[in-house]
């Protein structure tokens, strides 16, 4: 019985049941939404355009800051105010940043949510940035940098993305250095708030307990008083500097290992077969080539995965692995071996076949909870997806043929590579 | 705001306190039984036709044999490595191959696999994870590869970062004899020691229907599922299981420090660990209280601890509170905290310790009480969110002596807690003959952090 039912792999992709509405507010807010009502609550998530790599020099880190300063105090609330306003109600609302993007999510029960939207609105339209909480999260975001500081997986990336772009706003990480986050005032936070947070540049997506006439009305509440055109810098388009294994020593019992070199842009016309191709080396887990190769024919490694990362001056394809500081050398050749096995097209059907199967089979099952959607619809507002992406997405996957991985393998995986080490690695 | 990174023991599962938070009567699970033995629960949730797939077996790291500590999480990683039937490895790949996730887990108490699939292809993996709870077939060549990556996690997980090491160390002096006191992942050195014998004989004795959980949850419901059931684990004859034998504590009669110096300690911290009774031990009536108590003094931005040490005083750039009350024996309450440069430790555990002698001395107010508890209710809709969550919840309550009714009247037995409820736990717990104080600090010799 169990072999019949393996072999069974013809595929009925269950459809995706959700019907996605665009919303355009009257003044201009972009959002997409799910309706589901079967929970009284709603998930929403929001992103600016600018993050990180727009911070000015000297203030890396603001960016982050900032968000962690939005929940933090707005309008009549003081800090504890607003906090109190949030959590007796239930209401969770963070903010994060990345090197492209400002995001936010709000999450609410139904009965609490126009109270929830106004506290959202107060956050991004009258945050106070009071001094407690400026010192208070500046200790908190420096205590975290000094955690960091010997922290092997953060340097290993820290270093990478320091060696591959020498000059560029990409070289920071995001949270910036101790002495930028020191200088970071408050009158900082409200020019980045003033300047980068804008209607033009903002997206929303939402999935739960609201409809689209009643999320249109809160949209404009909400955000319709922000300014209409965001100011920032441009992020020049840039490509990472390859070739070099740059160690950082630190007596460790294993070296963490970031490698990479440049990617595909999420636009270009071959993205979905470089996403297969990927699959195929190291993003599918326990089916990925490096996993195959590093751990379970050798045991070198607990973990050892890649992906494509769309940084949008930037894309990038990057990897990485943990393993004891004698076996660093093998496991970085064992990387190199498998991506030359790429480029050369050592690819066959069955790979194809089995990458498809899972990618397209597997799409359903990141769609199942309104925090998952809502991320999911700002992020296809974020890439330009459309609205009907989610029924055509399996489409784009299925129609990549073996040529086309083959093609775009070429591309993407000829390159040198860019490798960073943290620990004591032997021979290196 | 931001949250600093907690200090808690390397459990493999990272049960989160929340985890407890079922709304009353709304994941409305039905349940049935095999023949066999084995437990079956079904929370139906169709917004997708999608489920997630869990057995748990009754087993965890702390029925380790002595002297092989970890054990079941290496056994739990060779469930990977092939039967007669599926070759080695070739487990996950096809389940990925039908469009599936998957994984595995192990905690103190339990072990757990599941995967997430498409609902046509339940019956595929069902009758996959049957087949590898009693047809497991290991050789050398994968078994003993394995063990080294194991080691490698553990080189990742625990050796590679210090405040991983002082939480091993603080459960080892928590616990003078229960076998928490061993890292789910197991000693270094008993690691290497582990041999394929060791695996089979543990795996024999415990994975066998009688001592396992099925939970499915998604788009499904018990009629539907319970031929499936039949088909797959029903055919599975069961075994006799022998007693689960886990040595007692103690009686604590004495306050213990653990001090980790660290080389690559940069930022100092502090953490405070009560013995305390889970759910299903001695004192369990305290229970739900203790939760009530860990969300006012340390759940949040407006906690006591958060207000006090951290925005009144200054001293932190984080504190709170963690209490996990799912566990088969006796668990820990805990305070926690990370200094601003420049602040003694010394000074930052008085401050600390005045927020729990307060609470001892005074007890709660009726009007943050109220506060918590509304906000601890309110959140229990969100659990419902997720397929894998509501699986989580059952499976760990399931495996730590609850019952389903337990998760389902979670709700009412919160909103029953009162104030006088909320001091008699914090007396009973919060007690310095119980407690181990953990400080991770920088190497003696290098300069304090600036």
């Amino acid at each position: 019985m169990l072999t019949d039912l393996i072999a069974a792999a013809d595929f009925g992709v269950p459809s995706t049941a959700a019907k996605v509405e665009p919303v355009v507010s009257a003044t201009g807010i972009k959002a997409y939404l799910i309706h589901e009502p079967s929970i009284p609550f709603l998930s929403l998530a929001l992103y600016f355009t600018g993050g990180g790599a727009t911070d000015p020099r000297g203030r890396e880190g603001l960016a982050f800051m900032t968000a962690g300063l939005l929940d933090e105090g707005a309008g009549p609330h003081d800090s504890q105010a607003f906090r109190s306003e949030l959590e007796d109600n239930a209401i969770r609302l963070s903010f994060d940043a990345d090197r492209d993007g400002f995001s936010g999510e709000l999450k609410t029960l139904s009965e609490k949510r126009e109270h929830a939207f106004e506290l959202l609105r107060l956050a991004v339209t009258a945050p106070r940035f009071d001094p407690e909480p400026v010192e208070r999260i500046r200790s908190q975001i420096l205590a975290d940098l000094r955690r960091r500081e010997t922290d092997p997986d953060y340097l290993a990336a820290r270093t990478w993305f320091a060696a591959a772009f020498p000059g560029h706003p990409y070289a920071h990480p995001t949270r910036g250095y101790p002495e930028t986050v020191r200088a970071i005032t408050a009158e900082d936070c409200r020019r980045f708030v003033a300047s980068r947070l804008a209607r033009d540049n903002l997206v929303v997506g939402v999935a739960g307990d609201i409809t689209a006439e009643e999320l249109r009305v809160l949209l404009d509440a909400t955000f319709g008083d922000l300014p209409a055109e965001s100011r920032r810098p441009e992020v020049p388009k840039v490509q990472p500097r390859v070739g070099s294994t740059e160690v950082v020593r630190m007596a460790i019992p294993q070296s963490v290992v970031t490698f990479g070199h440049g990617g595909i842009e999420r636009k270009d016309p071959d993205y979905y077969a470089a996403y297969v191709a990927n699959y195929i080396l190291g993003g599918g887990g326990f089916s990925s080539r490096l996993i195959e190769e590093v751990r379970e024919k050798r045991g070198l490694a607990y973990s050892v995965y890649s992906y494509l990362y769309d940084l949008d001056a930037a894309p990038l394809w990057i990897g990485g692995v943990a393993t004891n500081n004698q076996q660093v050398r093998q496991s970085i050749e064992l990387v190199r071996q498998e991506l030359a096995r790429m480029a050369k097209g050592d690819i066959g059907e069955t790979d194809l076949r089995n990458a498809k199967t899972y990618l397209t089979g597997s799409f359903p099952l990141r769609l199942t909870s309104n925090d998952q959607i809502a991320k999911t619809l700002v992020g296809m507002l974020i890439d330009d997806l459309g609205q009907d992406y989610l029924e055509r997405r399996n489409d784009y996957i299925a129609a990549v043929t073996l040529e086309d991985v083959c093609r775009v393998s070429r591309r993407l995986f000829s390159g040198e590579l860019l490798v960073s080490v943290v620990g004591d690695p032997e021979g290196l | 705001m931001i949250q600093p990174r907690s200090m808690v023991p390397v459990t493999g599962i990272g049960l989160h306190p929340e985890s407890a938070s079922a709304p009353s009567g709304v994941f409305h699970p039905e349940t049935f039984g095999l023949d066999n033995g084995m437990e079956v629960v079904v929370v139906s949730n169709h917004r997708a036709p999608v489920v997630a797939h869990w057995v748990w077996y009754r087993v965890g790291s702390a029925d380790s044999p002595l002297g092989k500590s970890g054990l079941p999480h290496f056994l739990e990683h060779l469930m990977f490595k092939g039967t007669r039937e599926i070759p080695p490895g070739e487990f996950s790949k096809i389940v990925a191959r039908h469009g599936g996730n998957d994984n595995a887990m192990t905690s103190y108490d339990a072990t757990a696999y599941y995967q997430m699939i498409a609902k046509d292809r339940l019956e595929l993996v069902m009758a996959m994870e049957a087949d590898r709870m009693v047809n497991l077939d290991l050789s050398d060549e994968h078994v003993y590869p394995e063990r080294d990556v194991i080691l490698e996690e553990r080189r990742s997980r625990v050796d590679n970062e210090p405040s991983s090491l002082l939480g091993e160390q603080l459960m080892a002096a928590q616990y003078l004899h229960h076998p928490y006191r061993l890292p789910v992942i197991g000693w270094f050195h008993e690691i290497a020691s582990y041999t394929r014998e060791d695996a089979l004989d543990f795996y024999r004795r415990w994975y066998t229907p009688n001592n396992a959980i099925l939970i499915v949850a998604g788009d499904i419901t018990a009629e539907e599922l319970r031929p499936l059931a039949e088909r797959t684990y029903g055919r599975i004859a069961p075994r006799e299981l022998p007693p689960r034998v886990r040595v007692a504590e103690p009686p604590q009669h004495a306050e213990r420090r653990v001090v980790l110096h660290h080389e690559r300690v940069r930022q100092p911290s502090f953490v405070r660990s009560y013995l305390a009774p889970s759910f299903n031990s001695e004192g369990k009536e305290h229970a739900y209280a203790l939760e009530v108590l860990a969300e006012i003094l340390g759940g949040g931005g407006t906690s006591r601890l958060y207000r006090s040490v951290v925005v009144e005083e200054g001293l932190a750039a984080g504190a709170g509170a963690f209490y996990r009350g799912i566990s088969l024996d006796a668990t820990t309450f805990r305070l926690y905290a990370s200094p601003r440069p420049g602040v003694d430790m010394a000074a930052l555990e008085a401050a600390m310790d005045r927020q729990v002698e307060r609470v001892l001395e005074g007890g709660v107010e009726a009007a943050e009480l109220k506060r918590t508890k509304q906000r601890m209710l309110a959140e229990a809709v969100y659990a419902r969110d997720s397929l894998g969550g509501a699986a989580r919840i059952f499976g760990s309550a399931l495996t730590s002596g609850l019952g389903v009714t337990d998760v389902e009247a979670w709700p009412a037995r919160i909103a029953a807690v009162s104030e006088e409820q909320v001091h008699a736990a914090a007396r009973f717990v919060l007690r310095r003959e119980h407690a181990v104080t953990g400080l991770l600090l920088p190497a003696r010799a290098a300069n304090p952090s600036t």
